[in-house]
């Protein structure tokens, strides 16, 4: 009896360590950053903590006070999963389904970034887009497609361009994983059952989600500013016919009933995977608004690390950084119940 | 999990079967631009990942004009025959090594405990563990960074902690934080990474350890351990590499010690000299090296596990 006691004890021991230091060094830092953002005062005058009163000031302050910052985060963060999901997707796919025996080396190439410093990564696209830097020079100097002051470092799209790039191998690796385990005699079973191209339901289905995107693009990305007021709906109306085309054209060739009806419903809780695990670094970045942004994109991160580190004001920035951990928090609740954790943790029952 | 390599079956047939096999002239069409449009595609986005490797490269041999290593002036090999000139550089880069040293040692044993009773083991808690271990990945750097500064910055100014905890073990922050905080964010990844590699591999092999008459502890170490080495090996590399890399939450934690990330953040503020682009071309090379080398060593024992950062 006392055996089988001590066996049962076995896994608890083995995870004790780990789970320690991370009770000590993750959760009680949480919950003591909770207490922070309902407390007042500063690292020089003291805190008053716990708070007499418990007092939301520094939470219903702070949203209307930072209410542009969290709008930049979500917006950016947002374009940037969709941008993300529209180059993965595709990607992870042919990586799967057609990779063959450049597999691993294709996947290593997908990885290959995580290997250079997330700030050096950055520099570059600092370069790359910079007043003096090639992609100007293409698109400003030899193409004559956008005017003499027209710069690119300093606005949304820069921020955007920066944590589409950062953050699409988190988007691709889980897609991947759930591409490919996608079962072919599925697949086999559906051309066999007469499912061919989806040339109609393509067409339609592209162009929507093709003008969505699009238009979700310039709104996001604030161009109406650059064209001119009076502009600005028209220049909207172009990009949603310009979505429309490409999506249409897409969907009416690329995307086969099989595929439709088969492979992509199976893959979508990897979709939804691989879409919170993308969200989520990328509303909590600060180094891409910081080198690729202007003051005015600056995203909640860039005010939490500033108040945290410049200007000691840990109220305000535990409130700001509790709320962001708080939206994420309910994200994977959600996900959780309504697809499981599986596919989010890659546990198995 | 997905094992790569090896066990899945060929997917040219599958790719094959989705083009369709009809005579018809749309659907040779639409067959050809399948089959040339996503080959194309793999190829450009692909080439996206790599443009900015390639960028860091190139400029890790400019000499700029000003101090901003942003513009391309002319070739030269200055930076890469002095790439440690610079007041504080050197010193920054070896504690971002002794870091990712220390930090992976310690999160590799812990993480792998906890993947050897996530999978070995059925117990009472056991699905509430996984999400437990999964929220740390999902919770933003900056959270984990944010968080941390708190507990620590409290232990020297609140109570309960002033009176608990020694002061100077946590607070001024420095060496020991930095380790502290990067062994929390990277215990996860290793119990995710091993977990892989242990799910995939038959309990039989140590039941019959165990009935040859070898005890748990001999059958751990002759059996099980030779197995999921190759699982290990990933999650320490995977460890290494974020820990080295780290900048958000090291720039939390730090206090005025600096690591290299740490270093370049504050110094592009005033300049940005080409050694940095050279000191990151070295730890590219160098990492992509280190997994080649681990690659190769276990497609030798027949099997491999993709390396996976998620």
């Amino acid at each position: 009896m006392s055996l089988l006691r001590s066996r049962r004890a076995i896994p608890y021991l083995l995870m004790a360590p780990g789970l320690l230091w991370l009770l000590l060094f993750f959760v009680i830092p949480n919950v003591q950053m909770l207490v922070f953002s309902l407390s007042e005062g500063t690292l020089r005058t003291g805190f008053t903590t716990p708070p007499d009163v418990w007092d939301i000031d520094n939470y219903t302050g702070s949203i209307s006070r930072f209410s542009d910052n969290f709008s930049n985060s979500i917006v950016y963060g947002g374009l940037a999963t969709i941008l993300c999901f529209l180059i993965g997707y595709p990607l992870a796919y042919a990586i799967a389904f057609k990779g063959g025996r450049w597999k691993n080396l294709l996947l290593f190439l997908v990885i290959a970034p995580f290997f250079t410093s997330f700030l050096i990564r950055t520099i570059s696209w600092k370069i790359i887009l910079g007043n003096d830097g090639p992609a100007l020079a293409v698109a400003r100097d030899f193409l004559h497609l956008v005017p003499a002051n027209f710069s690119i470092i300093g606005t949304p799209l820069a921020v955007v361009g920066g944590l589409t790039y950062q953050f699409l191998p988190f988007m691709v690796l889980p897609l991947y994983v759930s591409i490919e385990k996608v079962d072919r005699r599925l697949i086999e079973a559906a051309q066999d059952l007469y499912a061919g191209p989806w040339r109609r339901g393509g067409l339609v289905a592209g162009a929507i989600f093709g003008a969505f995107a699009l238009v979700a693009l310039q709104v996001g990305l604030g161009y109406g500013a650059f064209v001119g007021e009076d502009a600005a709906p028209a220049a909207v109306v172009a990009a949603g016919l310009i979505g429309a085309v490409g999506g249409g054209l897409v969907g009416a060739f690329l995307i086969s009933q099989s595929f439709i009806r088969v492979t992509f419903p199976l893959s979508l809780p990897g979709v939804f995977a691989a879409s919170i695990l993308t969200f989520i670094p990328a509303i909590g970045d600060y180094v891409n608004p910081q080198l690729l942004g202007s003051p005015k994109t600056q995203m909640v991160g860039n005010v939490i690390q500033g108040r945290f580190l410049d200007q000691n004001d840990y109220p305000i920035a535990a409130a700001l950084a509790f709320l962001l951990m708080a939206g994420i928090l309910i994200a994977i609740f959600l996900y959780a119940r309504l697809l499981g954790t599986e596919e989010l943790t890659g546990g198995t029952a | 999990m997905t094992a790569v390599g090896g066990s899945t079956g060929p997917a040219t047939g599958a790719g094959a079967a989705v083009a369709g096999a009809g005579p018809s002239a749309g659907r040779r069409l639409a067959g050809f631009v399948d089959r040339w449009l996503l080959r194309l595609f793999t190829i450009a986005a692909i080439g996206y990942l790599m443009v900015p490797i390639l960028v860091m490269i190139v400029f890790s041999f400019n000499k700029p004009e000003g101090k901003f290593n942003f513009v391309w002036a002319q070739f030269s090999l200055d930076a890469w025959a002095t790439p440690l000139n610079r007041p504080g550089l050197s010193d920054a880069l070896w504690t971002s090594i002794l870091v990712a040293i220390v930090g992976t040692f310690f999160a590799t044993i812990l993480g792998t405990l906890i993947a050897l009773a996530l999978v070995r083991y059925r117990f009472r808690g056991r699905n509430a563990t996984n999400l437990f271990i999964f929220v740390p990945m999902a919770t933003p750097e900056i959270v984990l960074g944010a968080s941390l500064l708190t507990i620590f910055v409290s232990t020297a100014t609140l109570e309960p902690f002033k009176s608990i905890i020694p002061s100077g073990i946590f607070y001024p922050l420095g060496l020991p934080t930095i380790i502290i905080a990067h062994i929390m964010f990277n215990i996860s990844y290793v119990v995710v990474t091993v977990k892989a590699r242990i799910q995939g591999f038959d309990r039989h092999l140590e039941e019959a350890a165990m009935d040859l008459g070898a005890n748990e502890w001999t059958t751990f170490w002759k059996v099980t351990f030779p197995l999921i080495r190759p699982g290990i090996v990933a999650a320490a590399l995977l460890a290494f590499s974020l820990s080295i890399d780290d900048f958000i939450v090291t720039n939390f934690t730090s206090g005025l010690v600096n690591t290299f990330p740490v270093w370049v953040w504050g110094t592009i503020r005033n300049n940005l000299p080409p050694q940095v682009h050279v000191i990151g071309t070295a730890i590219f090379l160098i990492a992509v090296g280190g997994v080649a080398f681990a690659t190769w060593l276990q497609s030798r024992g027949g099997r491999t596990v993709a390396m996976r950062p998620r």
